[in-house]
């Protein structure tokens, strides 16, 4: 078994976004568009698996490139600088790439359903099938050239889907506001590559790790590298102080929250720093800041979420948060933890967006807590799926979120326990406090829209385009059963069946896969030699800390969900008047800390008035300029106007004369 | 030719002068576009026998071939003009040039 059949990995995607945007062109090849991106992502994923046996470990310190890279073609030679169309394959890339691939075609399978009957159907599964490319180029670039290109892909590929909607206003702003804050971060990655390949003149990720993992004393730049990745993966991933495009990034459809901004695309900072972790090891005071600044983002998100009334905002600030835990399980050098929160994550947040597009699909584009109430008897199957990511993302004991969550508090607590530094203790005590906030804010949402009396009321979206809808709905009844019913419904077996798939993996995946995937993480770039000579002589009130952190956090996490239960649930009244109590906090949290509104202040306004200063002074100076350099001639010609008589003799004096001068001044000339 | 021998090229010279003199002044003093057309066709003629002038007396062939072609765009031009008069009048009902200074700035 070779690698060679990898080349097609990212490439079915790319063919078939092509082919989708054919289906645009007629109305009746739109349907098509959704089988051809799920077969393609699916196959993808089937070459992952295929092309698995072939995939040699990678240790930075001996590289062998020969096992690892498949080159497609040259795309960039110049002088000794040299770019290929090539994919590198370790352990690392397999893992990301079955969670790509995989989440990929469930949550196609379910946006089929979940699509069907908007007007752009077709452009929408294009997007993904592009996302798809893009973010398959990211993972399994051989270059940072490459994983540049992967990387503004799926930028871009989350602008288009953020705006799908083009014509809501806030969807377009969203989408812009996503598009220019991740500018900055990736302003950030750029300069570093720059750095790279001015330090270590070459961008081959290998190579770079391999020089990376042998420099014994770094200067300056191999200092200032890491922070300008860094940069690069908080803008993707949306860490403080680049976060708060996130939130904003919710007006694109469910399935698009589901997949780009929660389960793939925003955890490809988190693979970043993994991937090239020896560069990172490069200052010492890099990974402590990865870990700090996760840290602090979990918690601040997991305070935000508490107040929010969106079910997809609440799930949003979640996703920061949780990719906070990443962070923080990278920077303590615990890529096994980062990885594995990586790979459950996948499975519960798609999960989660995924029933909360259910829900709001129900209920006609409803998604405020306050309005929905009681749904477990209309969505009995949605209700119990929705418990299911909410238990693993709470981490309730044995679930996925649980195994990921802990192994990465765990390391956190060993670093902090075995290097006597208070800084980890304490990550590991905010880690806790978070865990406690998630498993709260998480069954305040669940019991709040299962629970209680049955009350709700409908959104105004009536599945954004009804006439459409009913048109192409005798077409379609016979592959895709939606009854339009306005009233709350159970999502038909297309919609639930990906789902369910989700939900076993957001169950069992932490129990089953901790071993395997633990091998592959080791067994690659990201495994860090430091880590684990560590693990042996740290002890927590004479308990093997992984397992007290085991008992601590299922008990924080089944103390969250009670606390939940009793305000959300049993009594609803209390949770009222404690609200009200604390009436400045819950403000200060419902308007997320006012982040927005100090950017808009501090950094948005003083541009736009600089933005406004420089069209005034173009106005003025420099179209003043122009507009004079026209001007000009027509003073001229209005000064020379009266000349023009008319009159037929006066034009021939003034021929005969002229000519006389010339004359003159030419006999004077010549006669001196 | 021995009569013809006793000019000097001052004598032709002077000859196109007047010849050109004339029709310029009668150009730029008349209204009447016949007459003017007229006088355009006198300076025509001081410039040919300037040009056959000095043809002769410097044994260029030049000139008395650029004579011929300005006779003939003179004859071609002398068409045009014409018609032209001959519409011109049609609109107005009058030759006088003055009439027609609508182009006036």
């Amino acid at each position: 078994m070779t690698l060679q059949p990898a080349i097609l990995i990212p490439w079915l995607p790319a063919l078939s976004a092509g082919l989708c945007g054919l289906c645009c062109v007629r109305k009746s090849w739109r349907r098509l568009a959704a089988p051809l991106t799920i077969g393609a992502i699916f196959a993808s994923f089937l070459l992952a698996v295929l092309v698995s046996p072939a995939v040699k470990p990678f240790d930075p310190a001996e590289p062998d490139l020969a096992p690892h890279v498949v080159t497609l073609f040259s795309w960039i030679h110049v002088g000794d600088f040299r770019v290929d169309m090539a994919y590198f394959l370790d352990p690392l890339t397999l893992l990301m790439l079955m969670v790509v691939c995989g989440v990929g075609t469930l949550v196609a399978v379910y946006a089929a359903g979940y699509m069907a009957g908007d007007r752009g159907y077709a452009r929408f599964f294009a997007g993904v099938s592009l996302f798809i490319f893009a973010m398959t180029t990211l993972v399994m670039a051989d270059n940072l050239v490459l994983l540049y290109l992967g990387w503004e892909g799926v930028g871009l590929c989350s602008y288009l889907l953020i705006g799908f909607y083009y014509q809501k206003p806030s969807a377009v702003a969203a989408a812009k506001k996503a598009f220019i804050v991740n500018r900055i971060g990736d302003l950030g990655f750029a300069l570093g590559i720059f750095l790279i390949y001015s330090t270590f003149h070459t961008v081959s990720l290998a190579e770079v790790l391999s020089l990376a993992h042998h420099v014994e004393e770094p200067t300056t730049a191999h200092l200032w590298i890491p922070f300008l990745l860094m940069l690069g993966a908080f803008g993707k991933s949306a860490q403080i102080p680049l976060y708060v495009w996130l939130p904003d990034a919710m007006e694109g459809p469910t399935p698009v929250s589901a997949l780009i901004h929660a389960a793939t695309m925003v955890t490809a900072g988190v693979y970043m720093i993994a991937r090239l972790l020896p560069v990172f090891e490069l200052s010492p005071y890099a990974l402590p800041t990865v870990a700090i600044v996760g840290a602090v983002t979990a918690l601040f998100a997991a305070t935000i979420a508490l107040c929010q009334y969106d079910l997809k905002r609440i799930y949003a600030y979640s996703t920061i948060s949780q990719l906070g835990y990443m962070f923080l399980g990278v920077g303590v050098l615990s890529t096994v933890g980062g990885m594995f929160h990586l790979f459950t994550h996948a499975f519960f947040k798609a999960l989660l967006f995924l029933t909360a597009g259910s829900v709001m699909h129900a209920l006609a584009g409803q998604l405020d807590l306050r309005k929905i109430s009681g749904l477990r008897t209309r969505m009995p199957i949605t209700c119990l799926l929705m418990l299911f990511g909410c238990l693993a993302l709470a981490g309730f004991p044995f679930t996925a979120g649980f195994f990921s969550k802990d192994l990465i508090l765990a390391d956190v607590l060993v670093r902090g326990l075995s290097l006597h530094q208070p800084l980890y203790t304490t990550l590991a005590v905010v880690g806790l406090v978070t865990a406690f906030l998630t498993a709260f804010y998480t069954f305040r949402l669940w019991f709040r829209v299962f629970l209680g009396p049955t009350r709700y009321e409908l959104g105004d979206e009536h599945h954004a385009a009804d006439g459409a809808h009913a048109a192409g709905h005798a077409a379609d009844a016979h592959d895709i059963k939606i009854e339009h019913v306005h009233d709350a419904h159970e999502m038909p077996w297309l919609m639930n069946a990906p789902l369910v798939v989700l939900a076993v993996g957001a169950l069992f995946a932490g129990l089953f896969c901790k071993s395997w995937l633990a091998g592959l993480v080791t067994q690659s770039s990201a495994a860090a030699a430091a880590a684990h000579s560590l693990h042996a002589h740290a002890t927590l009130c004479g308990y093997d800390p992984h397992l007290a952190m085991e008992f601590i956090s299922s008990a924080v996490a089944v103390l969250g969900i009670a606390a939940a239960a009793y305000f959300h649930w049993l009594n609803r009244p209390a949770a009222d008047s404690v609200a009200a109590r604390y009436r400045g906090l819950v403000s200060l949290l419902n308007h997320k800390y006012y982040v927005d509104e100090i950017y808009d202040a501090l950094i948005v306004r003083p541009l736009r008035a600089l933005g406004g200063l420089c069209f005034v002074l173009d106005r003025l100076i420099v179209e003043g300029l122009v507009a004079l350099v026209g001007f000009l001639p027509r003073l001229l010609g209005l000064g020379l106007q009266p000349t023009q008589q008319g009159a037929l003799q006066g034009y021939g004096l003034g021929m005969a004369a002229g000519i006389a001068i010339l004359a003159l001044l030419i006999a004077l000339a010549l006669g001196t | 030719m021995t009569q013809l021998d006793s000019y000097t090229l001052a004598h032709f010279l002077l000859t196109s002068f007047a010849l050109f003199t004339l029709g310029m002044i009668g150009f730029l003093i008349r209204r009447n576009l016949i007459i003017m057309f007229l006088c355009t066709e006198l300076m025509f003629q001081g410039v040919v026998i300037a040009l056959v002038a000095f043809s002769r007396f410097h044994h260029n062939v030049t000139g008395q071939t650029f004579v011929i072609f300005v006779l003939t765009v003179a004859a071609a031009e002398a068409a045009l003009a014409l018609a032209l008069v001959v519409l011109l009048f049609r609109r107005k009902a009058t030759l006088d040039a003055s009439a027609w200074s609508s182009l006036k700035g």
